[in-house]
């Protein structure tokens, strides 16, 4: 019996040992000093600690199935020259490290990690300062990119790089990071299944979340802010957009949100706030707009007249400049939002209404029509054109109505 | 001169005219912020009370203080004392008095419910259409005799500032809807205190929907330092023309 | 003291003034007569810089009076019909008046007429409250008030009472004697008599004569005033 136990006892000590692999330790100075020399020692399964330090080591390939550890960011330096590190291999782990300075090149996408067509990648709690693209997942799939803050400083679209640039991947989750400075902050290619949550992407010199081609992703409680153009989307379908905010968006076809050709998809419970245009809608149809919140911005919404068939319901319009513009008549269905330009009075109480609401003014058509007009905006002519066509509608589409505007804002 | 601008400031607070404007401005200023559930649309109703109400009770009254001053203004022409500054005293005056009836009906208000850069360009640009409405107000009571044609005339030019100016300007929009006219917009709006004054404060309000179609514009021309202290400079020369032009005027005048 | 030179004043197509020449000196008390629209109260204007004539000028102590404004300071001027600030008092005027013209160093205030008029009693009382008699008395005490060496009544026993009126012909008397410069418009002539050392006649806007009036007696034989430019306009 008592052999019996021992040699369990024994067998679970070795598997455990098997389990965790070896621990190779790099560190300046020592006789391990470089982190491509523990890689080529290290197999399958073992774990690198990188302890504090500069590391130049032109590009860094990871080609087994290795836990890589930086204890209190060790910076690996690509003297902006190189990809710093290529991840070859499935089931990795990469964490901890500060990448600093990647190659810049106007021919190739070079990154400050690379995976190429590998699955299980965890690329976790890293900083990555001044690099030309960030995190780059290619042909990936059921990946992690979590925690990491991302700086880039390109400073035009030529001379800089994604953030997170994910082509032909599937399953990934992207958790967590921050992402500045870039070109696009998220940037997605034929990516499905994927989930993207809790990020920050800011001040990114093209688009704070760009994505073409890629169907049934979700998209939660990120943070879209100050970046040049907004976030763009587009030819996607079963997109869902959950409890985002979409922020200080500012300037000549910027946007909250562009949605170019998306379709079957549901934007709810997010935040517009002072964009210029909170959602551009082209071509979607069959697009569910519910619970979100409109506030400040210049134009809430403008829906192309190409739009089929999308729902905008129980959404609150607060301090838009313009809540609706359009460029022709549209067959959307608008109903229970709550707009704070409405007027009209509610006898029976029931918190609705009782008369509709247009939401497209007359001056918001002809800024359409002839954009210096602007420049009435809030003037007196102004609003007496809108007070005529409240009474007389004749150029405003007429089927573009709220039948059943709240009186108050809803609770979201 | 200081001492004729007290007796003015004096006299004006006699007056139960500019106390009446102090009352109105305040209880629509309260009612506008305590109505309202939020502060901005508060503050949109101000701006249109700024934009529309205080340059036509500026221009009237002080139209009217003018005319009904006769008799000081000749008290005064005949004592040693010099014609320019008798005027400039009686635009100082009127200006000073409904400054401080706006800034207590309005300014405090607005500092109380909505201290942000939007209320205080709002409450800035009331004050300095408050006083150019004075000063072109002294400009039409100088030079029509009759009272009640220069009332008239008062109204007259509030009308063209407040809407009629601002058709001709959607007129020629529309006109020379081929032509890029951002620029010649901008030269427009400067022709036209109030809206100059309205563009300040759209910039702050709407500054998300000017950015969208002539933004460049806009920016470039208002978001710079350069631009900025062009719009002042408009605005100042906007109070001080009619001054001098009115000043010219008196100094010739027949009592 | 004060010249007039070809001063020439049209309102639209109304000549008011028609080449008017004058001379006043220190120490005459001239009556500036003539009937309704004759010209008297716009000479007497221009003279105060309240009218700009078209063409001609004057002068004050020889120097051109237009654009200056400082030469006032020695003219006390008693408006045809007072017309002042309606929601000021009595007593707010006077200081008003005394705020913007007195200056230390002046002479002091001479307030004989304000304590005759027994205006003190009503400093409270609101301009538009007042009788166009107490309106005038006003008007007289501010003439006199400076000390001026100039003094310009226009009309000035026009709506007083007798009593009112024989105090400020004893107050003229009294400023005359001091040497100053007193011009009388009115058409009451008998009132002037005892006063006046000089006569303008004025009609239509001209100057019709403008003299002693010792000369005016001999050259008519009349006595009384009135008598005398009675002779004067037949011949005319």
């Amino acid at each position: 019996m008592k052999q019996i136990l021992l040699a369990i006892l024994f067998l679970i000590f070795f598997s455990q040992i098997s389990f965790c692999g070896r621990v190779y330790m790099v560190k300046k100075n020592s006789g391990l000093s470089s982190i491509q020399a523990a890689i080529n020692q290290a197999s399958n399964g073992d774990t690198i600690l990188v302890f504090p330090g500069v590391y130049t080591e032109k590009n860094i390939l990871v080609n087994k199935s290795l836990v890589l550890i930086g204890k209190n960011y060790p910076v690996l330096d690509g003297e902006h020259k190189y990809e710093i590190v290529s991840i070859k291999a499935d089931n990795v782990v990469f964490q901890g490290f500060k990448l600093i300075h990647s190659g810049v090149s106007s021919l190739i996408d070079i990154a400050a990690i690379k995976v190429f067509s590998k699955r299980n990648v965890e690329i976790k709690d890293n900083i990555l300062d001044g690099t030309f693209f960030g995190i780059y997942l290619q042909k990936a799939v059921s990946c992690v990119v979590e925690n990491n803050q991302l700086t880039g400083e390109g400073t035009t679209d030529q001379q800089s790089g994604n953030g997170i640039h994910c082509w032909q991947c599937d399953s990934i989750r992207i958790i967590g990071n921050s992402v500045k400075g870039h070109r696009d902050g998220i940037y997605f290619e034929f990516v499905n299944h994927s989930l993207i949550v809790k990020n920050i992407s800011a001040n990114n010199i093209r688009y704070g979340l760009h994505f073409m081609f890629s169907n049934n992703n979700s998209y939660i409680a990120n943070t879209f802010k100050n970046n040049n153009a907004g976030v763009s989307v587009m030819f996607s379908h079963g997109v869902n957009m959950f409890n985002n905010i979409f922020e200080d968006n500012w300037g000549d076809g910027c946007y909250g949100i562009f949605l170019k050709e998306i379709t079957d998809s549901y934007i709810s419970g997010n935040q517009f706030r002072r964009n210029t245009t909170g959602i551009f809608m082209e071509g979607a149809n069959r697009v569910k707009v519910k619970k979100n919140q409109f506030i400040k911005n210049g134009w809430a919404l403008k829906i192309d007249a190409s739009c089929e068939d999308d729902t905008l319901a129980f959404n609150n319009f607060l301090g838009n400049s313009f809540d609706v513009g359009t460029n022709g008549t549209l067959v959307s269905n608008f109903n229970h939002n709550y707009w704070d330009k409405y007027e009209g009075y509610d006898l029976n109480k029931n918190n609705v209404g009782d008369v509709p609401y247009h939401p497209v003014s007359l001056f918001s058509m002809i800024v359409s029509k002839n954009p210096s007009a602007m420049i009435l905006f809030r003037s007196v002519m102004a609003s007496l054109l809108d007070k005529v066509e409240k009474i007389l509608p004749s150029l405003t589409p007429e089927n573009l109505v709220d039948h059943n505007p709240y009186m108050k804002p809803i609770r979201l | 001169m200081k001492k004729i601008i007290k007796y003015v400031i004096v006299d004006i607070m006699r007056n139960k005219i500019v106390i009446a404007y102090t009352l109105l401005l305040l209880a629509i200023s309260f009612s506008l912020f305590n109505l309202e559930d939020n502060t901005d649309k508060g503050l949109l109703g101000l701006m249109n009370i700024v934009l529309i109400i205080v340059p036509l009770i500026c221009i009237i009254f002080s139209t009217i203080y003018v005319y009904n001053s006769a008799e000081f203004i000749e008290l005064l022409v005949s004592q040693p004392l010099q014609r320019k500054h008798i005027w400039i005293s009686l635009f100082a005056g009127i200006a000073i008095a409904l400054t401080l009836a706006f800034v207590v009906g309005v300014g405090i208000m607005v500092l109380l419910y909505s201290f942000t850069a939007t209320g205080l360009i709002l409450i800035g640009v009331g004050l300095i259409l408050s006083v150019i409405f004075v000063a072109i107000a002294l400009l039409a009571a100088v030079y029509t005799r009759d009272k009640a044609k220069g009332i008239g005339i008062a109204v007259l030019l509030w009308l063209y500032f407040s809407i009629i100016f601002d058709g001709l300007v959607l007129f020629i929009l529309f006109q020379f809807a081929d032509y890029p006219l951002d620029k010649a917009m901008l030269v427009l709006s400067g022709l036209n205190p109030i809206d100059t004054g309205r563009i300040l404060v759209l910039l702050k309000m709407d500054v998300s929907a000017l950015m969208g179609y002539t933004g460049a514009v806009f920016q470039n021309f208002f978001g710079t330092a350069i631009g900025m202290g062009i719009t002042l400079l408009v605005m100042f020369l906007w109070m001080i023309v009619p001054v001098s032009l009115s000043v010219r005027k008196f100094r010739r005048k027949d009592l | 003291m004060i010249i007039a030179n070809n001063v020439t004043k049209k309102f639209g197509k109304l000549t008011v003034l028609n080449n008017v020449s004058a001379t006043c000196n220190r120490g005459q008390c001239i009556a500036l007569i003539g009937p309704n629209g004759s010209g008297k109260t716009t000479l007497v204007k221009s003279i105060l810089g309240m009218v700009i004539p078209d063409s001609g000028f004057i002068t004050f102590n020889d120097k051109n009076i237009l654009h200056d404004w400082f030469y006032r300071e020695q003219i006390g001027y008693m408006p045809q019909i007072g017309r002042y600030p309606e929601n000021m008092t009595i007593g707010q005027l006077l200081n008003m008046m005394k705020d913007i013209r007195f200056k230390s160093g002046q002479a002091s205030l001479d307030e004989d007429l304000i304590k005759e008029f027994k205006l003190p009693d009503l400093l409270q009382k609101r301009m538009r409250t007042l009788s166009g008699g107490t309106t005038q008395k006003v008007s007289a005490a501010l003439a006199f008030l400076f000390n001026p060496d100039v003094l310009i009544l226009d009309e000035p026993t026009a709506g007083l009472d007798p009593l009112a009126s024989e105090i400020l012909k004893e107050k003229i008397i009294a400023e005359k004697q001091k040497g100053k410069l007193i011009l009388i418009t009115s058409h009451i002539l008998s009132e002037l008599d005892d006063l006046i050392t000089h006569v303008i006649y004025m009609q239509d806007g001209n100057l019709l004569f403008h003299k002693d009036i010792e000369k005016l007696r001999e050259d008519t034989g009349e006595k009384k005033l009135s008598r005398a430019i009675a002779s004067v306009m037949q011949k005319c």
